[in-house]
């Protein structure tokens, strides 16, 4: 049952908006993770963004992609909580910092080990539109003690002109996608943050 | 439905022959020659193939589905040019407004209210951008974002509708139907494009504009023009209301605005540095790759038709 509605949703709601309204010019698209456990770790500057990378997966596979979204924004109220979790399929994280690490990750390990694809915004927020913030360090230690699941960047461009932060109003503009080689987690997280910012820096879109 | 007159039946046929043809010498060429890679030729016969199907079907089912097809298409063509030149990003309220208008212009077509549809773009949309960026407050840069949104509005949508007026215009050529005029309008300038490469690889040697596109030829150019304008003139009875005469003017004037429409899209590519405007159609680029031509053809085509026979 989930998944239908996680079918249906993405059929005739996203999918439609991703690619008619809005149009993809995806750059290699064979770098894009098939099986998990595997995390994509993208540039945030719209709640667009989600529904880009979950759109260049096949229906049949859109219940394993699982967005990590900010359980204090996501959860809010039964409207919401509804569609992020049997829409979407959100992994909520909780971001007051009152519990421990290990706490705080159990959803996502648990569905990484579930061999599902988790999406997490290294930035933390959408910030400013098009423009990047500097990296927090959450995805360092959610993958510190599961180093064999490989992080694949994604850089997405022209979401923060369509629906930015803080704004109603959705203005259609073509989304550049590119899709980077995936990186091991090393053992520190500045160099883990140095290897994805370079990436990142390639596209233009450096913190 | 699906009541298409004789002689554009014939045509669509006609370009489907060709077409069948093509993709048949891709075969024999892909089969002989394994060891040549031919997947961009391939993409493109493929695109066409959808392409051509995609006009001719909404073109066939009935005159609301085709005015809603050229509206979707300065839509992507809209959104393809406002995403690749660079915008402030306040300027995203008054393109919201650029979408808005495609409905409208379009429905002037659709009730065939011709002075509005001719002015509507020029004179109202073109008053209003100004006014909705002032609103917006933000001077640095007015000037450049005025302009670039006018042009953007007149190139993909004014013109584009130019089109979808093709089919609102009484019919005259009672064989040909109203999709005649835009069948004859779409063919000869995509055969223009394809005259004006094919001259130019065969005798291609003294370059046309070489600062803008290097590989354009004045013999590419005085080929297409020649082969196209006298195609024209034993077409244009058959599929528009023009007689001979006047066909033979119809097509030296695609032929030549074609050729300008697809080195202005060229000069916009070169100022922004990119090779296609996007990847919507395989083996094409973007949509405006496609419609280059198109964008100059439609205009002058159309008033060239009104002023000689409405």
């Amino acid at each position: 049952m989930d998944r239908i509605i996680k079918i249906l949703f993405f059929a005739f709601i996203v999918r439609p908006i991703v690619f008619i309204v809005l149009g993809l010019n995806i750059q290699n698209r064979q770098k894009l993770p098939l099986e998990g456990g595997a995390v994509i770790a993208a540039n945030h500057n719209s709640h667009l963004d989600t529904m880009v990378i979950m759109s260049l997966y096949p229906l049949s596979k859109i219940h394993k992609i699982r967005p990590v979204a900010a359980a204090d924004y996501f959860m809010k109220n039964k409207f919401i909580s509804w569609i992020s979790i049997n829409c979407i399929g959100i992994i909520p994280l909780n971001r007051t910092g009152s519990s421990s690490l290990d706490e705080l990750f159990r959803g996502c390990h648990q569905a990484l080990d579930n061999g599902d694809i988790l999406i997490l915004f290294p930035e933390g927020s959408r910030g400013a539109p098009e423009k990047m913030s500097r990296f927090k360090k959450g995805l360092y230690y959610l993958l510190k003690n599961k180093k064999q699941i490989p992080v694949i960047p994604i850089a997405m461009q022209g979401l923060g002109n369509s629906l930015p932060k803080g704004e109603a109003l959705f203005v259609p503009f073509n989304c550049n996608v590119n899709i980077g080689d995936a990186i091991n987690v090393p053992n520190s997280s500045k160099e883990f943050n140095n290897q994805l910012k370079r990436f990142f820096d390639d596209q233009n879109l450096s913190p | 439905m699906f009541n298409i007159e004789q002689n554009s039946l014939y045509a669509m046929i006609g370009v489907l022959v060709i077409l069948l043809f093509s993709t048949l010498i891709y075969l024999y060429k892909a089969a002989k020659h394994k060891e040549i890679d031919y997947t961009e030729l391939k993409l493109r016969i493929k695109s066409w193939w959808w392409m051509i199907g995609i006009v001719f079907i909404s073109l066939s089912v009935s005159l609301n589905t085709a005015i809603i097809f050229f509206a979707l298409l300065s839509f992507l063509a809209l959104k393809e040019f406002v995403s690749i030149v660079s915008m402030r990003h306040v300027d995203r309220r008054a393109i919201f407004w650029i979408y808005l208008s495609i409905p409208l212009q379009y429905y002037w077509v659709s009730i065939e209210w011709y002075g509005m549809f001719i002015i509507f773009i020029p004179v109202y949309l073109f008053l209003f951008i100004p006014i909705r960026l002032v609103i917006l407050g933000e001077t640095r840069g007015f000037i450049n974002s005025v302009s670039t949104l006018h042009w953007a509005a007149m190139l993909t949508v004014f013109s584009i509708s130019h089109i979808a007026y093709l089919l609102a215009l009484p019919v005259q050529n009672v064989l040909a139907g109203s999709i005649g005029p835009v069948l004859f309008l779409l063919f000869m300038t995509q055969f223009n494009d394809v005259s004006q490469y094919v001259f130019g690889k065969l005798f291609g040697k003294n370059k046309i504009i070489p600062k803008v596109s290097p590989n354009k030829t004045w013999e590419g150019f005085i080929g297409g023009v020649v082969t196209v304008t006298l195609l024209s003139g034993f077409v244009a009875p058959f599929l528009t209301p023009l007689d001979m005469m006047q066909g033979f003017m119809a097509g030296f004037i695609i032929s030549i605005f074609g050729f300008f429409g697809d080195v202005v899209i060229s000069s916009v590519k070169r100022d922004i540095k990119i090779k296609d405007t996007g990847t919507l159609i395989p083996g094409h680029g973007g949509i405006l790759d496609r419609l280059d031509s198109l964008l100059y053809t439609a205009p002058v085509f159309f008033h060239f038709l009104y002023y000689m026979k409405y």
